[in-house]
């Protein structure tokens, strides 16, 4: 499965997650993400795995952290109240420090809100694992291609930091249909993670998964013992790309699908004789706020360019500690940011300095 | 002192001792809590069938969440309601450890419901211990769904109305109406008898997951003398005298019969 083959994202993040050695799925209907629980419960009994529809995405994500507590490579994939549900297992699944990969497909919020793309779980994402101090580790694709290679590399990062990682992408990715170049299937890896549960329990301790810790000294050491593979996931596994010129007037940040209409605009915008550079975090938990605070330091002004209600913009604020200032550009509700609106946002901006 | 008072444990024969299926952990329950007693059934039986190194346990949320302290098993912990949900994730990966969940009424017959019924209609091949003392006992004694019609509980302070607090639900009264159930029992421990019968109801329930047969619940209504204000014996009597009617003792699905019946008539 070598040559190139036209998917949608919904597809090729099933696939993906084969190619990573996923075996295991547990999902329940939302749309717009139902091509992927279609295509794992066609091909996942075919590699000799399980696809199960759950009752509620409540009950697919503790089934997710069951099968996670064997060793296994599992995931579920969701929709932005869909994954609402989910945050409950997630942090139990933080607390007793288990691997799974969850997929959020974002739609149009809050409440019900629609089927349309959105970046509006940014907060949910990178803020929540439900309650208390956990996280989960945050990756956002741009493209079909993208979506599949990252979906496969998330189980070797969830299993690195023992943690749930987050594809984090929306309606559109979802949906659009691009040249996919398909990773083979590769093997699960044996379940034999010296903390995992199952199997033969003679020859070894029992072992126990667990979030419980009364000792309000041990719970504190075990979010600190989280903490500290947070610290090593935003020096080992913190990656962005960076696209334009190279002494740039307008820094422009975005990810996942705006990104990809923020390089169009940033190409007219430098043709257009003001210079841009776009810098794209693929991981947005950890966050690359040192690129950002360079590029803010090189810059004259920045622009944030984001499907929600200015949540992105926060963390970018953040990383720029005003070294420049920071601008806004969203739509939301399923709307989307044009190249012509980042375009003309990027002349206007010029002209104002 | 005569002789007589020396007594030779060395040639004395063990009949009673505590479960290998048990670790060394003292249990926290209260005095007259049915829950140590339920505990000693399931290790025993545990003991008997030779699977304690291939169970998992998963404790839930109430006053057993500790269950995997006290068991000497692989183990994990289910939030609250969750647990026939992480048994499902367990057990499709790891189709042939035998796994169980120990749930409470709270946990079970209120917060989740869903994850037992569907669990059970999906006909998942694991074993649930259902222990209904029809009270939330360690956030201190509130209404439970199963909380019998004019019980006191520090939410029905007047005792629980149909208006105010609606009807008692029988769990295992529903479960009887899925296909996908393997073996289901409602059991009490207030006598020597009856704590023997659970046991065999146990086993069973355990017996139907080693075969394969699907889904195994076995309910135990158990005493909370603290939050009842019973003592002990007291509390073992309100079972017999106001529990039972609203909850009767009976063997609603046995499959392992069947199928053993099927084996000896040499049948298919």
């Amino acid at each position: 499965m070598s040559e190139y083959v036209l998917m949608s994202g919904n597809e090729a993040t099933a696939e993906g997650g084969i190619a990573g050695g996923c075996r295991y799925f547990f999902g329940y209907p939302i749309t717009p993400q139902n091509k992927i629980p279609e295509y794992m419960s066609r091909n996942l009994p075919e590699v000799g795995g399980v696809y199960l529809q759950a009752e509620s995405e409540v009950a697919a994500i503790n089934m997710v952290y069951g099968a996670a507590s064997t060793g296994a490579r599992v995931m579920t994939t969701s929709s932005s109240p869909g994954i609402s549900l989910m945050q409950e297992g997630l942090s139990y699944i933080v607390g007793a420090e288990v691997p799974c990969v969850v997929v959020n497909m974002v739609r149009g919020g809050p409440g019900l809100g629609n089927i349309g793309p959105a970046q509006s779980d940014y907060w949910l994402a990178t803020r929540g694992a439900g309650h208390g101090d956990g996280r989960c580790l945050v990756y956002a694709p741009y493209s079909v291609q993208e979506l599949h290679d990252w979906t496969a590399r998330a189980f070797e990062i969830a299993e690195r930091y023992r943690n749930p990682v987050m594809i984090l992408a929306d309606a559109i990715l979802a949906q659009m249909i691009e040249p996919c170049k398909l990773q083979p299937r590769g093997q699960p890896p044996p379940l034999d993670k010296p903390w995992a549960i199952g199997g033969d329990s003679s020859e070894r301790p029992r072992n126990i998964i667990n979030s419980l810790y009364v000792n309000h000294d041990e719970e504190e050491a075990v979010n600190r013992r989280i903490q500290a593979r947070y610290d090593q996931a935003a020096r080992d596994d913190l990656y962005y790309s960076e696209y334009g010129d190279e002494d740039p007037e307008i820094l422009v940040v975005a990810y996942g699908i705006c990104a990809r209409v923020c390089e169009t605009a940033v190409e007219r915008a430098s043709e257009g004789g003001v210079k841009c550079r776009l810098l794209r975090p693929i991981s947005l938990f950890p966050f690359p706020s040192e690129p950002l605070a360079q590029w803010a330091q090189l810059a004259h002004k920045a622009l944030v360019v984001e499907l929600s209600m200015g949540q992105f913009v926060e963390d970018v604020r953040l990383a720029v500690e005003g070294r420049c200032p920071v601008e806004l550009l969203n739509r939301t509700g399923g709307n989307v940011v044009t190249p012509e609106d980042v375009t003309q946002k990027l002349f206007d901006m010029a002209a104002e300095s | 002192m005569s002789k007589s008072t020396h007594i030779d444990t060395d040639n004395m024969e063990a009949i009673y001792h505590k479960p290998e299926a048990f670790t060394e952990t003292p249990m926290r329950y209260c005095p007259g809590c049915t829950h140590g007693l339920a505990h000693r059934l399931v290790a025993e039986v545990i003991d008997e069938l030779d699977i304690q190194h291939r169970t998992i346990c998963i404790a839930s949320v109430g006053c057993s969440v500790y269950a995997y302290e006290y068991f000497a098993t692989d183990a994990t912990q289910a939030a609250h309601g969750r647990a026939p949900a992480v048994a499902t994730g367990i057990k499709r990966v790891r189709p042939d450890n035998i796994v169980f969940t120990y749930q409470g009424d709270g946990d079970l017959a209120a917060i989740g419901l869903a994850e037992v019924v569907h669990a059970a209609a999906r006909a998942e091949n694991f074993t649930v211990l259902f222990l209904n003392n029809a009270v939330f006992g360690m956030t201190q004694g509130q209404m439970a769904p199963t909380t019998l019609l004019g019980q006191k509980t520090t939410t029905t302070p007047q005792g629980r109305s149909i208006e105010r607090g609606g009807y008692p639900l029988n769990v295992c009264e529903i479960l009887a109406t899925i296909p996908g159930v393997a073996y289901l029992a409602r059991e009490t421990m207030t006598s020597p008898k009856r704590v023997m019968h659970a046991k065999r109801s146990i086993r069973r329930a355990f017996e139907a997951q080693i075969q394969g047969l699907g889904f195994s619940l076995v309910e135990l209504v158990s005493s909370c003398p603290t939050w009842w204000g019973l003592k002990p014996l007291e509390a073992l009597k309100h079972i017999e005298e106001k529990m039972l009617p609203q909850y009767p003792l009976k063997v609603f699905v046995d499959k392992v019969s069947q199928a053993s019946e099927a084996v000896a008539e040499g049948g298919d």
